[in-house]
């Protein structure tokens, strides 16, 4: 300091004056940045679980809040894009109009389209029932496709073209969360990279610069010092168990290797299981949830339990396989570190498998052209008149009911747990223990619910609202489950690849969810009779048909860059 | 800077600050160094009392800031951490500060310390990876050269002002 107080005495003023002002300019600037972190979304709860329970179950709060992030901006997008101007035109708002065209070269018996919207005198559970299988009063609302049966929005003197609006919007919500995530892990891929390409450095990385010097609440050291303990003494282990890997004999390693086929064997058959089942059930219900004819009160709960029944199969094969495959990978023999990331990869399959099998046999229902059942309209009209919404009725009750499973377990599972081991002193009860906060099992289920919603959001515009506000509860759930009821975990992860790895499973899970989509939109006939996508063939038509309403210049220009010479090095890069 | 120093003197020589000599005891009060295992480390390495009783004035007061804050380059960081993991100032790191550094890390009390054979398998280890010489101990450049290829150091290295 006193050497710069030197230096400015023989500036000139103009010099002096640019030194201060940069000066004050820059504290300005790290106030506002320290202001603008006072902004962040749930700062301080995430922070004061980072100081009681670690970085590692601080991440899983992020990822979170991360996905309640996304949910809200894919939500505001297809709002003002899609559900916005259907409203104002439905409302005659601003002078504005509906054009409705009606469809050219179509079948009469394709179009008809009757929702049962509750009419009459109707007793109040059924507005219950509606809301939780989504028909009824809720299949006409603008939740699902059928609402938006519209070609085009006048407003004033301005055409709004609706089909072309909702596909670009469904897309420009995909390709918004693919960047946003790619975004965030490349941070991440990174560290991963300089952390794995040094692995001879990892032991002095970790006594030299272990020590987090911003610690300062007693609690975050002790929980530090046992994280620090317990990954020397994992590296230490590791490198044994690889030492002895190493001086395996031949008719060893013969016997290892039957061993891991068969197992995979059974891994293989026991998915196949699930998912035959989960065909099998879907097509059950959907061929018996059409049926309700008369109000009684007994044939309509078993009918929403039929309804909800491919959900719970599917919740009960995400449960049941993990565990499965945690005890079988016992007998594999890997390390500890390989064991942890095989056993995550099978359970992350098979939960997105999963729903690929129920989208699968909802699409073969849909095209189950057995006999002559589709001739005019190219699918099922007699069962699925609007077929996107039942897709995404499917997917909202999928929603519906892992969110309530997820509060199930917290209400009932969780704290009764903890008040046995706290006031039973049976031995049984005391070796349960209380559980552990498993941050992997956590993380699976938050994706496998994103991935439903982006899934769903083509078939069902405000599903991302649903989403946001079913992961908001969620924090609040899990921060209080907790709290008062969990130890803190034994086994500490790190934070950084642990980071890493959710975004590159939530990764997997969007072009998992992409799959499905481009299906539906480009092969499979669109509704005739409800939705934006009427006039056309299948639903990817409307960009052709636009494409082909530019001047030919434009034209040639579009088709250049469609064309695979242009493309595929543009992917690339 | 200024205030937190002064916040640690008791009241009455509070208006001499600038050249009082705040005590060991008081100096482990400050909450960043409260929850550290280097703490005494600390206190000793930036101490330049004559009497070898740990405290620090102002100035140490300040070196001690400045080093540990983001401005700081990684050259004076690696410098003043290699004091601080030498326990017995003997200029280079053999086997007893290893383990002793070990031991700091991973916490007081019997059953957060690692076995002896863990002990020396992660001495050995650590030896491997960063004693170039193979003199079995580590010295400042060979210390410096492996705390500038690892990732972590920059960011925990450094203490809020």
């Amino acid at each position: 300091r006193d050497s710069q107080q030197a230096d400015t005495e023989h500036l000139s003023r103009w010099k002096k004056w640019r030194r201060t002002s940069s000066k004050s300019l820059k504290k300005a600037f790290s106030e506002v940045k320290g202001l603008s972190s006072y902004l962040v979304l749930w700062r301080h709860d995430i922070h004061s679980i980072e100081g009681k329970f670690g970085t590692g179950i601080q991440s899983y709060f992020s990822f979170l809040r991360f996905l309640v992030l996304l949910n809200i901006i894919i939500f505001i997008l297809m709002f003002s894009f899609v559900t916005l101007p259907t409203i104002i035109s439905k409302y005659g708002i601003f002078n504005s109009t509906i054009a409705y065209i009606s469809p050219k070269n179509i079948e009469a018996v394709c179009t008809i389209y009757e929702p049962s919207g509750n009419k009459g005198l109707v007793y109040f559970y059924t507005y219950l029932k509606d809301l939780l299988s989504g028909t009824g009063f809720l299949e006409v609302t603008s939740l699902f496709y059928g609402y938006y049966t519209i070609d085009a929005v006048w407003i004033s003197i301005m055409r709004y073209n609706l089909p072309l609006a909702y596909l670009l919007a469904t897309f420009a919500c995909l390709a918004l969360s693919f960047l946003w995530i790619i975004k965030r892990s490349v941070e991440g891929f990174k560290h991963n990279l300089v952390h794995d390409a040094d692995p001879f450095q990892s032991y002095c990385n970790k006594v030299f610069a272990g020590w987090d010097f911003c610690i300062t609440d007693p609690n975050a050291a002790r929980l530090k010092h046992r994280s620090l303990q317990y990954e020397l003494q994992t590296d230490l282990q590791e490198e044994k168990l690889k030492q002895k890997i190493a001086e395996r004999r031949m008719e060893e390693k013969l016997r290892i290797y039957s061993l891991r086929i068969f197992i995979n064997i059974i891994v293989i058959a026991i998915l196949s299981g699930c998912f035959y089942s989960i065909y099998r059930v879907t097509v059950f219900s959907q061929e018996n949830s059409n049926v309700s004819i008369r109000n009684d009160t007994r044939t309509d709960l078993v009918n929403l339990l039929v309804q909800y029944l491919p959900s719970m199969v599917i919740t009960l094969a995400n449960f049941i396989g993990p565990l499965i495959f945690s005890f079988l990978i016992r007998f594999e023999d890997y390390t500890p570190a390989f064991e942890i990331k095989l056993t995550l990869l099978r359970c992350v399959f098979v939960r997105l498998a999963n729903i690929g099998v129920l989208l699968f046999s909802l699409w073969s229902q849909i095209s189950n052209c057995g006999s002559d059942k589709c001739k005019p309209c190219g699918y099922n009209y007699k069962l699925y008149p609007c077929w996107e919404s039942d897709v995404g009725q499917e997917m909202y009750k999928l929603m519906i009911f892992d969110f309530i499973v997820i509060l199930a377990v917290a209400l009932f599972v969780d704290f009764p747990r903890k008040l046995l081991v706290n006031h039973c002193s049976w031995k049984l009860v005391q070796w349960f223990g209380h559980k552990e906060f498993e941050i992997s099992d956590n993380v699976l289920e938050i994706i496998y619910g994103q991935t439903i919603c982006w899934i769903g959001t083509f078939f069902s515009p405000l599903l991302p609202a649903i989403a946001t506000i079913k992961y908001f509860i969620i924090f609040y759930v899990k921060k209080i489950v907790l709290i008062h009821t969990r130890k803190p975990a034994a086994r500490p992860i790190r934070a950084s690849s642990s980071n890493f790895f959710f975004l590159v499973v939530l990764l997997i899970g969007l072009l998992l969810a992409f799959i499905p989509l481009a299906v539906s939109i480009a092969r499979i006939p669109s509704s005739k009779a409800c939705g934006p996508f009427r006039n056309f063939n299948t639903s990817w038509e409307v960009i052709p048909d636009t494409i082909l309403q530019f001047p030919t210049g434009l034209q040639q220009v579009l088709f250049g860059m469609a064309s695979e010479a242009f493309a595929v090095p543009f992917f690339v890069i | 800077a200024y205030k937190r120093f002064s916040e640690l003197l008791p009241k009455e020589e509070r208006e001499n600050a600038c050249s009082a000599r705040v005590p060991k005891s008081q100096i482990l009060t400050l909450p960043e160094l409260r929850a550290n295992p280097f703490q005494h480390r600390i206190c000793h390495v930036f101490s330049t009392s004559e009497s070898g009783d740990d405290s620090m004035s102002f100035e140490d007061f300040l070196d001690m800031l400045s080093v540990f804050s983001d401005s700081a380059t990684s050259d004076i960081k690696s410098h003043y951490a290699f004091r601080i993991f030498d326990f017995d100032d003997d200029g280079t790191l053999d086997r007893k500060d290893l383990e002793q550094l070990v031991n700091c890390l991973t916490g007081q009390g019997e059953e957060s310390r690692l076995s002896s054979a863990e002990m020396e398998q992660l001495i050995q280890n650590i030896l491997e990876e960063s004693d170039i010489d193979k003199d079995g101990t580590i010295n400042l450049s060979e210390f410096q050269h492996v705390v500038s290829r690892s990732p972590d150091f920059a960011r925990c290295g450094g203490l809020q002002g």
